[in-house]
């Protein structure tokens, strides 16, 4: 009986087509990361409802959303850097005009 | 399908738990949503961190306090505020333009509820067992701390030397160049 987990995986769900959207659509660079956190916290979520209520429950799934976590503290850091590195060469900070290496 | 969902509905309305789960929920989603419809950047920004915040709280009712702590830590406060860092040392009054591309924007639409909809339908017809009763341990952080030092020590190694290399490329990038 899917009762018990399924409102969690649902939430995630939800949380992660509204990131898919928004990284998508959006035009502020920023924004375009921020859609991608929220998908990433999607699946942690997904990670630790299974870690407490999948079929082997165990602490494990908790930890590999700690080592997701970190990996998205990095990729969230080197993001802004090459942000704000653009910003300082060309002025762009929108996603439609990062086009210098387009063939 | 269906009466499975409306049969999970009634249960899921009888528990206080699931109480405490369905106002996280909404303030998860709200806040995502408002992220969407916001046309102020540094709003965006402040209506995603009452995601991160609620889903702390979704945590800590799936009893893995220290995801929630390390949540609200890096999440709500360090990303948060980088995010808003990376605004203010870029175009600070940035707003959101209505899209140019009705087309593209529609399509987007389309394709994320399709995706939403066959999740919901593989969530809803999936069989998942009976879970085991979860043992949390009575300290979950010291559970966290042995298991990540006994099974899981080469990853935690390899995370601690990957943030070194993003902080220092980080900075090498985002340095300002002497001319």
């Amino acid at each position: 009986m899917g009762g018990v987990v399924a409102p969690y995986l649902m939430l995630g769900a939800i949380l992660f087509c509204i990131g898919i959207y928004g990284a998508l659509s959006k035009k502020n660079a920023v924004i375009v990361l921020l859609s991608i956190e929220l998908m990433l916290n999607a699946v942690n979520l997904n990670l630790v409802a299974f870690s407490k209520l999948g079929v082997h429950p165990s602490i494990t799934g908790q930890v590999f959303s700690l080592f997701n976590i970190a990996v998205a503290a990095a990729e969230v850091s080197v993001g802004i850097a090459i942000l704000i590195a653009l910003f300082r060469n060309s002025g762009k900070t929108e996603v439609q005009e990062m086009d210098s290496m387009k063939h | 399908m269906w009466s499975n969902f409306v049969d999970n509905l009634s249960s899921f309305a009888s528990s206080g738990s699931n109480w405490v789960f369905f106002v996280f929920a909404l303030m998860a989603i709200s806040g995502a949503i408002f992220m969407i419809s916001y046309t102020k950047v540094v709003h965006m920004v402040v209506s995603l961190a009452l995601t991160f915040i609620s889903l702390a709280g979704l945590y800590i009712l799936l009893e893995a306090e220290f995801v929630a702590i390390v949540q609200v830590l890096i999440y709500a406060g360090a990303i948060s505020i980088l995010m808003i860092f990376g605004i203010m040392l870029t175009k600070h009054r940035a707003e959101e333009v209505e899209s140019q591309r009705p087309l593209h924007n529609i399509l987007l639409i389309i394709g994320s509820v399709a995706l939403l909809g066959v999740l919901f339908y593989a969530i809803q017809t999936a069989n998942f067992p009976a879970a085991a009763p979860f043992d949390a341990g009575v300290d979950n952080t010291a559970e966290i701390g042995k298991l990540l030092f006994n099974a899981h020590v080469i990853p935690f190694e390899l995370m601690s030397v990957l943030l070194t290399v993003a902080l220092i490329g980080a900075i090498v990038i985002a340095k300002r160049e002497e001319e």
